[in-house]
């Protein structure tokens, strides 16, 4: 009777909750699978289904290939300059933990990360401007040439690539210092007598250690990259708006193809594509960290 | 792992360090050669040295933001950039105000991530204790449900959440918008995770002995419980909420129904504008989230460390 009870009591409380849950995500996720399988145009009456022809068609299309390649490239750039310079940081930091000063340099590191997306971008902007830009008032001290940095198609994206690490970097480290807290300290302490430096322990014992936690951070800094938009957004596009000069990623090429071109299906299309890229990430992660595991 | 064993091993580390200068104290660790230590002194300087510049560039873009809200037109040009300037004015401020409805859209960001967050810790605080502390097989299929679709980037399903939104007609809406942030998988599990980890079922069953409601239970023993948790949770959905972009965007599209972060992007792409009223209104909205940021450190940074420990 008090079992049945409180199964109920469960049950009721938890409908609610479960009832908004799949009303907010598992159903528009069951949605998007099936629109990427239709032809799907917000002006047609009729909606056919066409198999994959949606994914074949993204296979030949320009826009898409060049927003999927740049999207890897910020994904995969920001990856490069986060990892590396994350760990080193937060081994400097984690060394100096009994200094009163640790915390303030986490804090300073961290408050990119948090601070809201489109002012912080508008530094960022402001930066790099061609004629107002400190970066270009830099650069002539030292005798090089100022460059137009936003509206230069490789540079542009080299730009995003800063702009992102620097909001990334915060993450990685916080993440990073609790790896290094819960590395166990007895190892060091031998290490030491054994009269290895400092930079010795960092290397040999600290980086393999933590390798699971390099493998999650990873993931998650190539996921949020895979959806880069607003930094895009607006570094990349001049005061006008022109849709041309923008960098062009894959949450853009998706939105566009939704709400300007009216093709819904096609866009859902690429947002499985998105999904694809997401599900393989993730699954990399767990395999390599199974493996880990069993060795 | 749990914020909760998160502060323990912190606990355990502060004793281990303790421990260990007491040794020093007492001369039992390798003794080091004067040379040595003033060398490890010197290393740890140089550290310090190198950790305050690399902090220092970290937050010069925002400073200098800032410094350039408050600067004249002249001063803006300058080289080098002034962090302090020389003859601080208001005025951008007051242009851009003047220009744009921005108090309304920061009132818009602030509603919007007001409800959002109310609405996640109450569904994430559910959720988890019930799918924390009620083992049945059914609930271990929703929670495997949950556990599947969290993965799933927002980017990926927003365009058919938006046609849900059109269809109930509340585009342009604070309803409109908060659709979109109702729920929280990381929230679902950070709860979950807590009420595994620190509230015993002893507690719950001696208090169903005694006669308590399942309703009373949750409400009197569990909420604060999990105090610490709840709070992280709230500060990182709020942030979630007013640093939100591509969802706004495309849900409001009214000028009066824009959010912060969407009104700044618009607003500095629609016209022309010069570069002090956009730092103004940068800045107008940086303050306070910073400062924010630094009364709730504690919290977020809790919050924050939880996602990374997800086992």
């Amino acid at each position: 009777m008090i079992k049945r009870r409180r199964f109920l009591f469960a049950i009721a409380a938890l409908l609610p909750v479960l009832a908004i849950y799949a009303w907010v995500r598992v159903m528009p996720i069951a949605e998007i699978l099936r629109l990427s399988l239709h032809r799907w145009d917000i002006i047609s009456k009729n909606k056919p289904f066409i198999g994959l022809d949606n994914f074949r068609e993204l296979l030949g299309d320009d826009l898409f290939l060049t927003a999927l390649t740049n999207t890897a490239i910020i994904a995969f750039g920001v990856l490069a300059i986060t990892i590396p310079l994350s760990l080193a940081i937060a081994g400097l930091i984690h060394h100096r933990t009994r200094s009163r000063f640790a915390g303030v340099w986490e804090t300073a590191i961290f408050i990119p990360h948090v601070v809201s997306l489109v002012p912080a971008a508008m530094a960022w902007k402001w930066i790099f401007d061609a004629k107002l830009g400190p970066l270009n008032a830099l650069l002539a001290n030292v005798g090089i040439a100022p460059r137009a940095w936003l509206f230069d198609p490789v540079w542009s994206i080299v730009c995003i690539i800063v702009l992102c690490s620097w909001q990334a970097l915060g993450y990685a480290v916080l993440i990073y210092l609790v790896g290094f807290k819960n590395l166990p300290k007895s190892l060091y302490e031998a290490a030491e007598l054994d009269g290895a430096s400092g930079l010795q322990r960092f290397r040999f014992l600290s980086v393999p250690m933590l390798k699971p936690i390099t493998l999650y951070v990873s993931v998650v800094t190539l996921v949020s990259g895979f959806n880069v938009y607003a930094q895009a957004f607006v570094l990349a596009s001049d005061s006008q708006g022109a849709p041309g000069r923008q960098v062009r990623v894959l949450v853009l090429d998706m939105l566009e193809n939704a709400f300007r071109n009216y093709r819904v299906g096609y866009a859902a299309s690429e947002a499985v594509v998105l999904l694809c890229i997401v599900l393989i990430l993730t699954l990399i992660q767990f395999s390599l960290l199974r493996e880990r595991r069993r060795s | 792992m749990t914020v909760a064993r998160q502060e323990n091993s912190a606990r355990h580390e502060n004793e281990a360090m303790h421990g260990s200068s007491i040794v020093d104290a007492t001369g039992a660790a390798p003794r080091m050669p004067m040379r040595g230590r003033f060398r490890t002194r010197l290393s740890n300087l140089a550290i310090d040295g190198l950790l305050a510049i690399f902090s220092l560039a970290m937050i010069m873009p925002l400073v200098l933001l800032v410094a350039n809200a408050l600067k004249t037109p002249a001063e803006m040009l300058a080289w080098p950039p002034t962090v302090v300037p020389d003859a601080p004015t208001l005025a951008n401020f007051c242009a851009v105000l003047g220009d744009t409805p921005l108090l309304r859209w920061i009132a818009n960001s602030l509603l919007f991530a007001v409800l959002s967050t109310i609405a996640i810790v109450a569904t994430s605080s559910i959720a988890g204790y019930i799918l924390g502390k009620f083992r049945y097989r059914t609930l271990s299929v929703v929670f495997v449900i949950i556990l599947a679709t969290a993965i799933v980037p927002f980017e990926v399903y927003m365009i058919p959440l938006y046609f849900q939104v059109q269809k109930l007609g509340l585009l342009n809406s604070t309803a409109g918008l908060l659709v979109g942030y109702l729920v929280m998988s990381f929230g679902i599990f950070l709860i979950r995770q807590n009420v595994i980890h620190s509230i015993p079922d002893e507690l719950l069953e001696a208090a169903r002995i005694d006669g308590a409601g399942e309703l009373w239970i949750f409400f009197r023993i569990v909420l604060p419980l999990l105090r610490g948790a709840l709070g992280a949770l709230a500060v990182l959905a709020f942030f979630q909420a007013w640093t939100a972009f591509a969802w706004p965007l495309i849900v409001a599209t009214s000028k009066d129904a824009y959010t912060i972060e969407v009104g700044l992007a618009l607003f500095q792409t629609g016209y022309t504008v010069d570069l002090g009223r956009l730092s103004a209104a940068s800045a107008l909205v940086l303050i306070p989230s910073v400062a924010l940021f630094v009364v709730l450190r504690k919290n977020f940074v809790e919050g924050i460390a939880a996602t990374g420990l997800k086992e």
